[in-house]
This record gives structure tokens, sequence and C-alpha cells, in this order.
């Protein structure tokens, strides 16, 4: 899957075909198709408006599912990311509300984030304990932390420079869209090209013989949780600064819509395979999903529903998909 | 039951009970001992017969669970759907007895019903298609809470006959009605467990997966099994939880795969699998149940004593998973 876009593919027309059936592809071609034919049905759904929406509000899933995705190809977990988002959104907006510098407000939820996730690293990755205890703990932690000390009052009074998301380069493209857009890019090039990106692929898909290779697998891990906490910390402002409020909780579910962009973009739970801009597009397709479920007057309160049959589906075709492919 | 002493055990099942789970269990409950002597010194109204009778009351809904979790850990596997089976479970209940005018004993049979199914579907899928656990029940964690919000649209049921609130609040023979339920699930689970050929297989998969099916072990239907029996436990918790709040929202049972996961890893069951105790998981119940409950008696706020279960739990694992290690010389 990860081997489709090299040169060469024009010579090869199975190459083509085996591009097409990419999973970056086939969200592509999702979110394309579902954007049509939602539009047939209810034109407004293709107001730039609408669409802008759905991308503006939701850009941070995909910012968090980058590094999301970084964690699962290295064969770890995370579930603690959701409370570390609605943890590190309270701290930046209470920086700014207490007449910190705005930059100072935004560079702290970047190196709590990080902070938090290099510490998980490391306990997953030299004392090791499994990512589903340390995270499942972490969890805990945060969201019993966050709750028992801000009482899950709202911040309000936020200073209108802090609003990172209102921001638009050129004049069109909103900063949180050119946000997700510009981190997919670079993540997806690093891990593609860099050494260091491809070490994530070997210790999640072989620990072994990555060690043999001399890739210290601790380090990679570390690594990796430790960008992952940037992304989270980058998704944090994303999410703060484009309510006029915080509210000092975790918002519910953010750490299941997170994988589930992940894994519906191509990322196997098993580790040592995925791309982040699959990881993306599947944020965009579930982003654009919830909001046709509206257009086509569906109740809202199936979206949970079929975000679980979208998981299913993409896990299950996954898997048998990769069955074929070992018995061929 | 007593064919335990003529079947031969493979060499791996007889070394999953060595020295230091016995001592991660006596370390527990020594631990749970002084923390219920601290606590009950901090606060006199502790220590009483009601309070922990009603603790056991809270606990059940969580401890009906996490014993079927027990066994899915001990296999290696993971079921973080049982949270929203109780959601939808205890909606179904609610929507069924309301909406669909089906009289409330049959209500409940249709919810332990669809509880088993929804656990079912988890198993044949992990064992058909081979979905890892992990990542099959975090599919169904969201669909089945979708199904709930989606059946209910957020309304809720309530004004249920007077007689069915027996088993969440009434007494019997002294102690909470539904603490005797979770008592004989107990002492159930852990013959199963500790002397049923079944229960010594699911030992056996969590060492060894491989060597358990070329030892002609019934894995897959081992695995279908417990999978079933964790979404029918999950469905007999929602009727608890129902019978107790005397109400039916859709949110109901969110966060609680947390709580059980917490409380069997807790206990010393290995998330690796092919280790683990049903009394293990009581004491792990126990320990966060007093700890919430102490803590909030001694004025620490609710949302605080999350933040020490969730220490609570690190700390153990990096002190049992230590002490693996030096037993295992590296």
């Amino acid at each position: 899957m990860t081997a489709v876009t090299l040169t060469g593919a024009e010579a090869d027309p199975r190459r083509w075909l085996k591009a097409l059936a990419s999973q970056e592809a086939l969200l592509a071609i999702a979110v394309i198709g579902l954007a049509i034919a939602v539009g047939l049905y209810n034109p407004r759904f293709l107001a730039a408006r609408n669409l802008s929406d759905v991308l503006l509000g939701n850009a941070y899933i995909a910012v968090a599912a980058v590094g999301m995705s970084m964690v699962i190809v290295s064969g770890n977990i995370d579930i603690s990311v959701g409370a570390l988002i609605g943890v590190l959104a309270t701290i930046s907006g209470t920086l700014a509300v207490n007449g910190a510098p705005i930059v100072v407000a935004w560079l702290a939820a970047l190196v709590a984030g990080v902070v938090v996730m290099a510490l998980q690293g490391v306990i997953i990755a030299y004392l090791r304990i499994p990512a589903i205890v340390v995270t499942l703990g972490m969890l805990s932690i945060l969201k019993g932390g966050l709750i028992s000390v801000t009482g899950g009052k709202w911040i309000t009074d936020l200073p209108d420079s802090f609003h990172l998301a209102d921001i638009e380069l050129f004049g069109v493209l909103p900063f949180p869209v050119f946000l997700m857009i510009l981190v997919t890019i670079l993540a997806a090039l690093w891990m593609r090209y860099s050494a260091s990106g491809r070490a994530i692929y070997a210790v999640g898909g072989n620990a072994e013989a990555a060690r043999l290779c001399g890739m210290s697998q601790p380090r990679t891990i570390v690594m990796v949780f430790a960008l992952h906490g940037l992304f989270a910390g980058a998704a944090a402002l994303l999410y703060a600064t484009q309510l006029r409020v915080i509210q000092s909780t975790v918002p519910p579910n953010l750490e299941l819509t997170i994988i589930t962009a992940s894994v519906v973009g191509g990322v196997s739970i098993l580790g040592g395979v995925g791309t982040v801009v699959g990881s993306t597009l599947a944020a965009v397709l579930i982003a654009e999903i919830a909001s046709a479920l509206v257009f086509i007057d569906i109740s809202p309160y199936w979206i949970r529903a079929v975000q679980g049959v979208l998981i299913l589906v993409t896990v299950i075709a996954d898997i048998l998909r990769r069955r074929r492919m070992a018995g061929a | 039951m007593s064919a335990m002493s003529e079947i031969p055990l493979p060499q791996a099942a007889k070394r999953v009970v060595p020295w230091w789970l016995l001592r991660h269990e006596t370390m527990l409950a020594a631990i749970l001992l002084v923390a219920l002597i601290v606590l009950g010194a901090l606060n006199n109204r502790f220590l009483t017969l009601d309070n922990l009778l009603n603790q056991g009351r809270l606990t059940t809904e969580v401890g009906l669970i996490a014993l079927p979790m027990t066994f899915i850990i001990i296999t290696g596997g993971i079921d973080l759907s049982v949270g929203s089976i109780v959601g939808l479970c205890a909606i179904l209940l609610g929507y069924s007895w309301k909406n669909l005018g089906f009289p409330l004993p049959l209500a409940i049979g249709f919810s332990l019903l669809v509880g088993a199914a929804a656990g079912f579907f988890n198993g044949i899928v992990i064992t058909r298609v081979k979905v890892p656990p992990l990542i099959m029940t975090i599919a169904t964690l969201a669909l089945y809470r979708g199904l709930a919000e989606g059946i209910s649209q957020a309304r809720s049921v309530r004004g249920y006959p007077e007689w069915f609130y027996f088993i969440g609040q009434e007494n019997l023979f002294g102690g909470p009605a539904q603490l005797w339920l979770f008592l004989i699930a107990i002492v159930v689970s852990a013959i199963v467990l500790d002397r049923t050929i079944f229960g010594r297989t699911l030992y056996a998969i969590g060492n060894n997966e491989t060597a358990a099916r070329f030892s002609s072990l019934p894995v897959d239907r081992v695995k279908l099994i417990i999978y079933t029996l964790s979404g029918l436990m999950a469905g007999l918790s929602a009727c608890v939880l129902v019978s107790r709040v005397t109400t039916t929202r859709s949110d109901m049972g969110i966060g609680y795969e947390l709580d059980v996961i917490a409380a069997v890893v807790l206990g010393g069951t290995s998330i690796f699998g092919g280790v683990g105790t049903i009394w293990g998981t009581v004491i792990g119940l126990a320990m966060i149940q007093l700890l919430k409950n102490g803590l909030a008696l001694t004025g620490v706020k609710g949302d605080a004593t999350i933040v020490v279960i969730g220490a609570v739990l690190i700390l153990s694992t990096l002190v049992a998973s230590s002490l693996q290690r030096r037993r295992d010389g590296v």
C-alpha cells in the first residue's frame, strides 16, 4: 500500500489498478462521491460556507490523527489524547485570560503536550508497560485532574488575538485547514523518506528485525509519542481558538473519533502499515458524513452508529484484503 | 469439574502460577487492608457495615462485567465495547417496554438477549475474520453506543413498576439484593476459571495460542463463548443499573470499560494474557471502590479520586512487571 506512488507507475498498468484500490484513493473517491450524492439530494450541502465549516470545525481532529497514526503504526495505541487535548486547551486558555503573552499561551499547549506524551512514551518503551494500560491510567489522571482543578468552569473573555483559528491566510485559506494540510504533507514526507520516519514502520512491523538493523526501539517509541504530543498540542490550539469560550472539561469521545480517523485511514492496528494522508482524508470523510446526515434529514443521534459501521467495514475489508494478498 | 487432576497440564500452564503472582495478590490485599485502616481512622463513617455494604451495591454493576473481562484478558484479548453494551441494553429494556409494549419480564429477557448477541457479534468477527479484539471492540464501542443514541433519540424512560426496583434497591438476607447476585457470579466464575477444562483452556490460549490450537483445544469456540458471556453480563449489569437509578438513558455505562479494565489489571491479570485470577479482580474492584468512597468521605472531591485510581493503576502495573522481570532474571 505504501509502494503505490513510486516512479514507473505508468509502465505497469497493474500499478494503476493497485493505486486506485489503495486506501487513500478509495477515501478520496468516497469524500468526493459523498459530496456529489448529498449535493444532488440537497444542493445546500455543497454551499461553500458549509463545506468550509466542515473542514474548519474538524481540522483539529485530522491534526491529532496524524500523531495517532504514527503511534498506531509504531504498534502502540493512545486513548489519553482526548483528555490531553481538553487539558491543553484549558492551560492555553487560562494563560491567555490571565494576561500571559499570546505566544506563550500558544507555546505552553505545545510544550505541555510534548512533556506529557514523552513521559508516557518513556514508561511504555523503557519500563515496558503496555500502552493501553499507561494511556488508560493517564486518561484517568488527566480527566480527573482537569475537572477537580477547574470544576468544569468555562473560560470566557478570551482576548481576540488568541483566536488562532480565525486567521485566514491570503484572505481565503483558514489557518486550521492550512495547518491540517501542511502537517499532513510534512508528516507524510518525513515518515516516507527519512530514516527516523521509516524506523516507525520498522519498529511497528517487526520489532526484532528493527533492533537487529540497529534501530533503537525504545528511542523510536519515545520520539513517536513526543511528536504525537506536539500534534495534540496543535490540535488543542485549533480546538481552543475556534470557540469564544473554552469549556474546561474533556471533550467526550474525542479519542475515539481520532482513533477512528486513523483506522479508517488505513493504519493497521497490528502496526507497521498506514499513512497520514489516509488518516487526514478519513477525518474529512467522518466530518463530512456528520454534516451530510443533517442535510439528508437523518437525526444526528445516528452519527456514532454510522462511525461504528465505518470502522467495522474498513477494518474487515483491510483484513480480508491482506489475507488475500498473503494467499496470492 | 474434578477433571482438573486427570488432565496433564501443559508446562506453560503450570508455570502461570508462580510465586510472584501469589505475591501480587497478597501484596494487593495488604495494601487494601492498610487503606481500610487509614481511611477508617480518618473518618469514622467509613468502616461501618452499612457503608461497606452500600459500596458493595455500587460496585456490582462494574463487577459483573469485570468477571468475564478477566476471562477475556487472560486469553490475551480485550473488550472495550462493554460500556456501550450496557447503554444499548438499558435503552432496549426501556424502549421495548414503553414503546413496543413488551411486558417488563419479556423486555428484560430481550435486553439480555441483545447483550449476548452484541457480545456474540464481537466474538464471531474476532474469531472468523481475525480482527484484533482491541480494534473490533473499539468499532463496536462506537456502533453500540450509536445504536443506543439512535434508537432512543436521547429520550429517557422512567416509571417502571415497583417490583422491578427490587434487585437494584432492596435488601435480601440483610444485604443489598444485587450483592448476592454478584457473589454468586464471583463464585461461579472462580470455579469455572480454576476448576474446569474450559477455564484452564483460557490460560493455555493466553500463554500460547498456536500451541493451544495444535493441542486441539477448541480455541475459537472458547473465545466465542467468553465474548458472548461478556455481552450477556453487560446486559445483566444494565438491568441492575436501571433498577438502581430508576431510569434509562442512552449515556449509561459510558466509561465502564475503563473501570472494568482498571480493576482487572489492578488485580494482577496480565494484559499480555496467560496470567490472572478472579480473586485478584475482586480485590482490584474492592480497592477501587473503597478508594473512591474513602477519599470522598475524607473530603477529597469526587473527580480527584479518578486521578488516584489512574496513578494506582500505572504504579501497580509497574511494580508487578518489575517483580516479574526479576523472576525472569532479565
